[in-house]
């Protein structure tokens, strides 16, 4: 799954909408542009919401995809 | 005629505003029920996490979840109201199956149990991430809420004239 070596991670599980997305906005705060995150996440929801989420933002969205119930996505600050 | 007049550009119009101008969401929060009022902050959340700039525009029954919870109203109907109707964010109940506060109770019960962020979180939340929280004025005046009795992470106490202003500059209002 991982691509690249991402700068944060964040465990986001057992978080429901919209804590997942507040919670990698404001991880993206701290960043350098450049810089990947890298979450785990269990709520389903997540797999629609953080490419809508960096679509809006207008970062990038390097992966996302679900093993078993664990959601694992790395976004990359563009902006 | 036409050609003598000098018409300005979109640029000069626009004047000293930044090329890219941050994206904009207004809306009314009229409701005080806790599930309406759960909306309300989820999309002022997700919109200020997703880089939108929010106006939350708070009147009538949607004033119980910016005031702290004190007893308000100085006359005679102003205090039986503000003790009918008392404010603050915990004491919002369920639009439905409230059943006296039992249908608080368990929503809360439930939302907890699922990880669901509290009403209280969310406006924490909400206020963590700038979003700009307005009173309505003639409202307070009506219902005898005194500024004072609101929490003071509200930004402004202000009337329907500011609240177009924010709505115009903004992509979408909402009436909840």
């Amino acid at each position: 799954m991982t691509i690249t070596a991402p700068e944060v991670t964040l465990n986001l599980e057992g978080m429901l909408c919209p804590i997942p997305v507040v919670k990698v906005a404001q991880a993206f705060k701290t960043l350098e542009v450049g810089d990947v995150l890298e979450a785990t996440a269990s709520d389903p929801g997540v797999l629609i919401d953080i490419p809508a989420w960096a679509r809006t933002t207008g970062n990038e969205l390097i992966s996302i995809g679900r093993e078993e119930k664990v959601i694992t996505f790395q976004v990359r600050k563009v902006t | 005629m036409a050609q003598a007049l000098t018409i300005p550009t979109p640029d000069e119009q626009m004047g000293e505003i930044p090329q890219v101008a941050q994206k904009k969401i207004s809306m009314v929060v009229f409701s005080g029920d806790m599930d309406k009022a759960m909306a309300a902050f989820i999309i002022a959340t997700g919109a200020a996490a997703s880089g939108l700039q929010v106006t939350m525009f708070f009147t009538f029954w949607g004033l119980k979840l910016i005031q702290d919870g004190n007893r308000t109203g100085s006359s005679v109907y102003g205090r039986a109201m503000g003790a009918m109707n008392r404010g603050g964010i915990d004491r919002v109940g369920p639009s439905k199956f409230n059943f006296l506060g039992l249908g608080r109770w368990m929503f809360k019960k439930m939302m907890r149990s699922h990880n669901v962020a509290s009403l209280p979180e969310l406006r924490e939340m909400a206020t963590d991430l700038g979003v700009k929280m307005i009173a309505c004025q003639m409202s307070m005046d009506v219902m005898e809420i005194p500024k004072e009795t609101l929490i003071p992470e509200v930004d402004q106490v202000a009337g329907v004239a500011a609240f177009i202003e924010e709505s115009q500059q903004s992509n979408s209002t909402l009436f909840i």
